[in-house]
């Protein structure tokens, strides 16, 4: 559906050239949902943008739904759904009917046409009864929900969606969530979300292309992003010397990481990295018996996408997302 | 692109009849000037004021100050829907560019052309005896500059993306072509290296134009050069700003 290579984007600027994309090559499949993740400034938006039209690549080629951007831009037009970020409060006087069918007009609807399709997309997105309504009048999660409903008003098969729950409270997020997996599975719609929420990522998207500083850094399913980065990390607490306990595990498992991590009033805890959490369990507490060290709690987790971003680019993401 | 044209309009225009009071915000200066400033002109003498007549010079410069503050600062309309993200999602439809401004600047014309019929008719209490088809034909005169104006403001408010730097382009820009043109009291009162400044601004041959309008004097050449003038800067301008517009948004 989509195929980028070599995409650069460089802005100029009073203080010299930015390149906010570098020349960065990814392709996205047919139904599939692909989540761009990174933090604010990673390129993640100026390249959406260059795949919408929006914005002429500097360098280097992106075919999207068929078609080459830097060609017959309003073909790709055609082709595709943008849902951009949150805008402003809308001024008084737009009203939500009527901008869904001027959007389907834009797109070469009729006026008979369009408006059958308001009426159709407005239940669709729970927003039943708000033809009439003044857009300043919607909350956050009914703002976002239109939004996206003019970016379907001409059925697209490809859909971007840029930052679509920034600033959602949770129930409208999942409900935003629940309403993409739909696209994808009952349309077959192919969806490209940014996003800089690690478990919208990980909730939603077949596959995670991960921008740093204009760069792709990582390109996997998350599952693979995940167990390429930091394998399982497994969590104990032992009745004894827990730095006893920490070179039998040094002896048995070679864990990659091995830390020593105060909980507080819950006392302390042994943190082990190793590859896969579900076999070395059962090594590490028969070793620790025959040691006289009986285990008293453990837990095993796979690592969260947070791990992932830390891991190959060195920041938290946490520490950046809004 | 006629159809999308007209989508766009009729948008705005929906949007300016749910709030009207952008039209009568419009209104408020020219009238005030009339209210408070014409009456002065009519003890004045020279330069063809003095009476009822200067009504015949005055009107004409006020609905010249309509249309250039009113069509100058439509950009800042298009600023607030940057922000808002209309302009944006209308353009990743197949629309063309030029329809998008277009009809923008349709509706300011509409707008300009409306508060110019009420503007003369709040004349008249005040002494303004014009020629009504003079009056019919420098209405439309400064309905189509407005088309070219609003979309040079609306291609400027794009380029410039925020009201503080928007703001002072368009006083800057239009307080002295306003000024230069004559639009308070005629030119031929100014001093030599004024009405030399004055006649480089194609503004003044249009408000000369109306002002013979108004007056009836349709044999004066001041008619047809007016005409010509608001016909080559309307045309020049919305072509500048269809290609902006095209440019900024690739």
């Amino acid at each position: 559906m989509i195929e980028v290579r070599g995409l650069t984007q460089t802005f100029r600027t009073r203080t010299g050239p930015v390149d906010a994309v570098k020349g960065i090559d990814f392709e996205v499949r047919d139904g599939e949902i692909l989540g761009l993740l990174g933090p604010n400034g990673a390129g993640k938006t100026t390249t959406l943008r260059m795949l919408c039209t929006l914005l002429k690549p500097t360098a280097g080629s992106a075919v999207v739904a068929g078609i080459d951007v830097s060609g017959d831009a309003r073909e790709v037009r055609r082709r595709i759904g943008y849902v951009a970020q949150v805008g402003a409060v809308p001024a008084p006087g737009t009203v939500v009917g009527e901008e869904i069918v001027v959007q389907a007009r834009l797109q070469g609807m009729s006026k008979a046409d369009a408006q059958a399709r308001m009426r159709a997309l407005l239940p669709s997105l729970s927003l039943e009864g708000f033809e009439d309504r003044a857009l300043s009048e919607m909350s956050g999660g009914q703002r976002r929900r239109f939004d996206v409903a003019l970016g379907l008003v001409h059925e697209p098969k490809l859909v971007f969606l840029d930052e679509p729950t920034t600033g959602l409270d949770p129930q409208s997020r999942a409900n935003l969530w629940d309403y993409i997996r739909m696209l994808r599975d009952e349309r077959g719609v192919t969806i490209v979300l940014t996003t800089h929420y690690l478990d919208e990522a990980d909730a939603l998207a077949d596959r995670i292309v991960v921008m740093d500083h204009g760069s792709i850094v990582a390109d996997d399913t998350p599952d693979a992003l995940k167990a390429q980065v930091s394998g399982d990390v497994i969590s104990v607490a032992v009745d004894g010397d827990l730095r006893a306990a920490e070179r039998v595990a040094a002896d048995v498992l070679s864990p990659r990481t091995s830390t020593i991590e105060d909980l507080g009033g819950e006392g302390e805890r042994l943190v082990l990295t190793v590859e896969r959490g579900d076999t070395a369990v059962p090594v590490l507490l028969r070793a620790l018996d025959e040691a006289s060290l009986p285990l008293t709690a453990v837990e095993v987790r796979r690592p969260t996408l947070d791990d992932v971003f830390l891991a190959m680019t060195g920041r938290s993401l946490r520490e950046e997302g809004s | 692109m006629l159809t999308e044209t007209w989508v766009i309009y009729d948008r705005q225009i929906r949007s300016n009849i749910r709030n009207p009071v952008w039209v009568f915000f419009g209104l408020t200066q020219p009238i005030l000037y009339l209210v408070l400033f014409g009456p002065l002109l009519t003890n004045v003498s020279g330069g063809g004021l003095g009476g009822d007549e200067s009504w015949l010079i005055f009107v004409p410069g006020l609905l010249l100050q309509l249309t250039i503050f009113g069509a100058g600062f439509a950009g800042f309309g298009i600023i607030q829907e940057l922000r808002e993200g209309v302009v944006e999602r209308q353009r990743v439809t197949p629309a063309h560019r030029s329809a998008l401004i277009l009809g923008r600047a349709l509706s300011n014309t509409v707008t300009i052309g409306v508060q110019a019929v009420i503007l003369v008719l709040v004349a008249i209490p005040f002494g303004l005896r014009p020629s009504w088809w003079g009056v019919v034909v420098s209405v439309v005169m400064v309905s189509v500059l407005s088309l070219g104006l609003a979309a040079a403001s609306y291609a400027m408010g794009l380029i410039l993306k925020d009201e503080d730097s928007f703001a002072p382009f368009v006083q800057g820009v239009s307080l002295p072509l306003l000024l230069l043109s004559g639009v308070f009291l005629p030119m031929t009162l100014a001093p030599a290296w004024l009405e030399k400044m004055s006649q480089a601004n194609p503004l003044t041959y249009v408000l000369d134009g109306t002002r013979s309008l108004f007056a009836g004097d349709w044999g004066a050449r001041a008619i047809s050069v007016g005409i010509v003038c608001t016909v080559v800067v309307t045309v020049a301008l919305t072509w500048w700003s269809a290609r902006r517009f095209q440019r900024l948004s690739s």
